[in-house]
C-alpha cells in the first residue's frame, strides 16, 4: 500500500490503554503507568493489520463461565475427537489445537473439556466481524475469528492513525464483547500476519519490512506460508534452509530453479507481498462432516449420518440463499487415510434430497468393508440461491415435500417433521 | 496378412471409426483398432466395450489376415501420407508389428493379438425397420439437448426411443429429458418397428450415429433387441448396448390443459433472449417473462453488471403472467423451432411451460419454469 504524506504525520508512540500520545522514549504511558505501550519509528505508515482472537472457543467458554477461567480448558468432541481449542493454560501443558482427544488429555487430565458449541462461536465472530466493519470496508476474513484489514486512507475518518484505531478497537472487543484479541500491524498481508503471532494473547505488534528482514533472516524457510514438508525438503537440497538463504540468493536464480513460486519466496523472503484485502470473499463451499465415536463400515449406518449432514448443509445454503453445482463427499479411513468425491451436477441445488442423493452414490462406491472414522457432505462452486434449478418435471413433489418440511420447522422447530431415513422408531419397551 | 488400399477411402473409414476408441485406456486392446482384410475386402472395427463401429471397405487383398493396431496412432499416419497415394498393410503373424508402407513412407506398429479383441455379442434382433437419414438426423437433432449428463439419474443419459400413439396413428418416438426440458418427436412408425421395446439409446451412440450421416438421401437400417440396437449406414455398422433402466413416465409431465398462448416469430424472440441474457455473467441465470395482452417484455437482473430489458409485440390475449426461465434452456429450445412461429402455452409461474412450432411437425418441447 502507498501511504500518502498525510498518513506518515502522528505520533511514534501511544498507550494501547488511554491512548495518549507518548515521547518514543518512555517506558510507562506518562499519563496513567500502563506499560503497554505501541512504538514504531514508522507508526503512521503501518496500515495493514491482523487480528486473530487468543484461544477463541476457548475464551468464549471462559466468558460465559466464570468457574474455569482459571483452569485449563479444551474445547473438543468426545473421545475421538480433534482439539478444536486450548486455551492459554492448557497450551502450557503441550495441549494444542487438532492434536487428538486422547493425547491431549494425557498431556492434561485435569483439563476441563468443553464441547463445541459452534452457533456461539459464529454469533461472537459475527459480533467481531461487524466490530472491525465498522472501521473499513477492507475487512478479509479467514476463518471465523480472525481477518484481515486495510486501513489505509482511514486516518481522517477516524481522527486518528491506524494503530490507535485497532488499539481503540481491541479494548473496545474486551469490554462490550468480552474477549482477547491480538493485533499485528504491519504493510502487508504476510508481515501482518507474522506480527499478530509475535505478541500474543492480548498484543500488539508491529512490524515493517526493514524489521521483517531482520527477523525473517534466522527462521526456517518453512516459516513462510505455503512451505510444507516437501517444499521445504526440496529447497533445502538446494541449500536453501533458513530464510536468510532466500534473502542473498538471486530473484532470476530463484525463478529458474523454482519458477513462480521461486519469484514469491524471493519477495517474501525480504517481506515484499502485494496482495490486496479483498472485502467479502464470501464462503466458497459450505459442508458438514462428523467423526465417529466407533469406526463404522456399514453402508447403512453410514447414509442415514449421510442424510442427516445433508440436511444440515442444505439448511445453510437455504439460510444464506445460496446453491451450487458440485458435490463432495469426504470420507477419512480407520486409519487417517482421507478420500474426497466430487461430482458436479447441471443445474444449481440447495435440496437437501439431492445432496443426499449424489454424495451416497458416491458413498455406495466407496463401501468395500473399510472402517471409516469421519465422513462429510459439501456443496462448492456456490451460485446465488434463486439460480436453483431444483424444481425438477419428473419430481415436482420431491421439492415441493422439502419445501413444506421447511416451512414447518420453521414454524414448530426442526424436530417438528423428519424424513424416513431418519427416523429411529418409536421408543420400544424393553422385554 | 498383405493388404492395399487407397489412402483417401481407408482415412475415412478410419475417420468413423476411431472416434469411438476412448483416449485413455486402462485396456491396452480397447485403443485398438481391429483390422481383418478378407475377400477383397478390408473390414476395420473400434469398440469401448459399449459401443462397436465396423466399417468395411473394397481392398485389394495379397494375402487374407486380422490383427490389431493402436487406433489414433494408425489414424494420425494415415492422415498424414500424402493424398492419393495407395497403402499397404502387412503383418505378418509370427512378429508382432504391422507395417504401413505408402510411397517412400514406412511405418511399423505394434499389435495386439485379434483374438484379446471384444466382441460386443450383439445375439438376436428382435425387431428391424429402416428409415430416412434425414429422419433419424431430424430424430437426434432435435431432442439430443435435452438428454441429462447427471450420472445419478443414469437413465435419462439417452433418448427413449419407442413406439407411441394410437392404433390408426401409431409413431415412432424419441423423448429425451433432464427434468428441467424434455423434448419429443414423432415420426410414423416404420414397417417392422410395431411392438417394439422402449429403449433408452446412450448419448454417446446417438451422438456417433448423427456424426455418421453424410448423405441424408441415404436409408438407416435400425436392429434391436431388449439390450442392444444396431444401426447400419451403407458399408458402416454401429452396434451399442442400450441404457439398462426404466424411462420415466414423461407423458405427466407434458401440460395438457395449459390455456395462455403467446404466439411469436421465433427469430425475433430467439435474437431477443439472446441479447438480454448477455447482462448475465453466466449462462444460466433466469430470464424474466412479463407478458400482458400483446406484450412480452423479457429482462434479465444481475446484480454483479446491471440490467437488459426489452419488449416484442406478440400475440397474447390471457391475463397478465410473469414467469421465468433459464435462459440458456429457453434458447436450446428456441433453436429447435423449424418454422418461423413458434407457439407457448403457459399455465403459471410454477408449472412447465410447453413450446411447439405453430404448425406442429410432429415435435414438441416442455420448459420447467425458474422461479423469479
Amino acid at each position: 500500500m502507498s501511504s500518502s504524506p498525510a498518513e506518515l504525520s502522528g505520533p511514534r508512540c501511544f498507550c494501547r490503554d488511554c491512548l495518549v500520545d507518548l515521547d518514543a522514549r518512555v517506558k510507562r504511558c506518562t499519563s496513567c503507568g500502563s506499560p503497554r505501550l505501541v512504538r514504531h519509528h514508522a507508526l503512521p505508515s503501518l496500515t495493514l493489520a491482523h487480528i486473530d482472537c487468543d484461544a477463541f472457543y476457548a475464551t468464549v467458554e471462559k466468558r460465559d463461565n466464570p468457574d474455569i477461567v482459571d483452569r485449563p480448558v479444551i474445547i473438543g468432541g468426545g473421545k475421538r475427537g480433534v482439539v478444536s481449542a486450548a486455551c492459554y493454560i492448557a497450551r502450557t501443558y503441550g495441549v494444542r489445537s487438532a492434536m487428538p482427544m486422547f493425547k491431549a488429555l494425557d498431556l492434561c487430565p485435569d483439563a476441563v473439556v468443553v464441547r463445541p458449541d459452534m452457533a456461539k462461536y459464529v454469533r461472537v465472530g459475527r459480533e467481531v466481524r461487524h466490530a472491525m466493519q465498522a472501521l473499513t470496508p477492507l475487512v478479509e476474513p479467514l476463518s471465523i475469528d480472525e481477518a484481515f484489514l486495510d486501513l489505509s486512507g482511514t486516518q481522517r475518518v477516524h481522527g486518528m492513525i491506524p494503530a490507535k484505531v485497532l488499539a481503540k478497537f481491541a479494548a473496545d472487543i474486551e469490554r462490550t464483547v468480552g474477549i482477547t484479541v491480538s493485533v499485528g500491524l504491519s504493510v502487508n498481508k504476510f508481515l501482518a500476519k507474522i506480527a499478530s503471532d509475535l505478541d500474543k494473547p492480548r498484543g500488539f505488534a508491529t512490524l515493517d519490512q526493514e524489521d521483517a528482514v531482520a527477523m525473517l533472516a534466522d527462521r526456517p524457510v518453512s516459516f513462510i506460508y505455503g512451505v510444507g514438508p516437501a517444499t521445504a525438503e526440496k529447497l533445502s537440497q538446494r541449500g536453501f534452509r533458513k530464510i536468510s538463504d532466500l534473502q542473498r540468493a538471486d530473484e532470476t536464480d530463484l525463478m529458474k530453479q523454482f519458477g513462480g513460486e521461486g519469484r514469491r519466496l524471493w519477495r517474501l523472503a525480504r517481506g515484499i507481498d502485494d496482495r490486496l484485502v479483498v472485502a467479502d470473499r464470501g464462503a466458497k463451499t459450505i459442508s458438514n462432516e462428523t467423526t465417529f465415536n466407533e469406526d463404522i463400515r456399514d453402508y447403512a449406518t453410514l447414509e442415514k449420518i449421510l442424510w442427516r449432514l445433508s440436511e444440515k448443509v442444505s439448511s445453510r445454503l437455504k439460510s444464506s440463499e445460496l446453491s451450487g453445482t458440485t458435490v463432495t463427499l469426504k470420507l477419512k479411513t480407520a486409519d487417517f487415510r482421507q478420500r474426497t468425491r466430487s461430482q458436479s451436477i447441471q443445474s444449481p441445488t440447495q435440496m437437501a434430497a439431492r445432496i443426499f442423493d449424489i454424495s451416497r452414490e458416491m458413498l455406495a462406491k466407496e463401501i468395500d468393508g473399510t472402517a471409516f472414522r469421519l465422513i462429510g457432505t459439501g456443496v462448492s462452486a456456490l451460485k446465488p440461491g434463486n439460480e436453483a434449478g431444483d424444481d425438477n418435471m419428473l419430481d415436482r413433489r420431491s421439492s415441493h415435500a422439502e419445501r413444506a418440511m421447511d416451512d414447518l420447522r420453521k414454524k414448530f422447530g426442526s424436530a417438528a417433521v423428519i424424513r424416513g431415513i431418519a427416523y429411529d422408531g418409536p421408543e420400544k419397551p424393553r422385554t | 496378412m498383405k493388404v492395399t488400399v487407397e489412402r483417401a477411402q481407408l482415412l475415412k473409414s478410419l475417420s468413423h471409426v476411431h472416434r469411438v476408441v476412448e483416449r485413455r485406456n486402462t485396456i491396452p486392446i480397447l485403443g485398438n483398432v481391429l483390422i481383418r482384410a478378407e475377400n477383397a475386402r478390408l473390414s476395420l472395427k473400434a469398440t469401448d466395450l459399449d459401443l462397436e463401429v465396423t466399417e468395411t471397405l473394397a481392398a485389394e487383398v495379397g494375402t487374407a489376415g486380422s490383427t490389431t493396431v493402436p487406433a489414433h496412432m494408425f489414424y494420425d499416419i494415415v492422415r498424414k501420407l500424402p493424398d492419393g497415394s495407395q497403402i499397404v498393410l502387412e503383418a505378418d503373424g509370427d512378429r508382432s508389428v504391422m507395417a504401413i508402407r505408402a510411397g517412400r513412407s514406412r511405418f511399423t506398429l505394434q499389435t495386439l493379438p485379434e483374438n484379446d479383441f471384444p466382441d460386443l455379442a450383439a445375439g438376436e434382433m428382435t425387431h428391424s425397420f429402416a428409415l430416412p437419414a434425414s429422419d433419424v438426423k431430424r430424430l437426434i437433432d432435435r431432442t439430443q439437448f435435452a438428454i441429462s449428463t447427471e450420472e445419478t439419474r443414469y437413465y435419462l443419459n439417452g433418448i427413449y426411443l419407442h413406439a407411441a400413439g394410437t392404433a390408426t396413428a401409431a409413431t415412432l418416438r424419441a423423448v429425451a429429458t433432464d427434468g428441467h426440458r424434455l423434448a419429443q418427436i414423432d415420426l410414423k412408425l416404420p414397417k417392422g418397428a410395431d411392438g417394439m421395446p422402449g429403449v433408452i439409446v446412450p448419448r454417446k451412440t446417438v451422438g456417433e450415429v448423427q456424426r455418421l450421416i453424410e448423405d441424408l438421401e441415404a436409408e438407416i437400417t435400425i436392429e434391436l433387441s431388449q439390450g442392444k440396437i444396431r444401426f447400419t449406414l451403407g458399408n458402416v455398422v454401429l452396434t451399442s448396448k442400450l441404457i439398462d433402466g426404466t424411462f420415466p413416465d414423461y407423458g405427466r409431465v407434458i401440460p395438457q390443459n395449459n390455456d395462455k398462448e403467446l404466439v411469436i416469430d421465433k427469430k425475433d424472440f430467439e435474437n431477443a433472449v439472446d441479447r438480454v441474457s448477455t447482462i448475465s455473467s453466466e449462462r444460466g441465470r433466469a430470464v424474466k417473462l412479463a407478458l400482458s395482452a400483446g406484450k412480452l417484455v423479457l429482462s434479465v437482473t444481475n446484480p454483479d453488471s446491471g440490467s437488459a430489458t426489452e419488449e416484442l409485440e406478440v400475440e397474447y390475449a390471457s391475463d397478465a403472467l410473469d414467469i421465468g426461465f433459464n435462459s440458456r434452456y429457453l434458447l436450446d429450445i428456441a433453436a429447435q423451432i423449424e418454422g418461423e412461429v413458434a407457439v407457448l402455452r403457459l399455465a403459471d409461474p410454477g408449472s412447465p411451460t410447453l413450446v411447439q412450432d405453430k404448425d406442429a411437425k410432429g415435435a414438441l418441447y416442455v420448459l420447467m419454469p425458474m422461479r423469479v
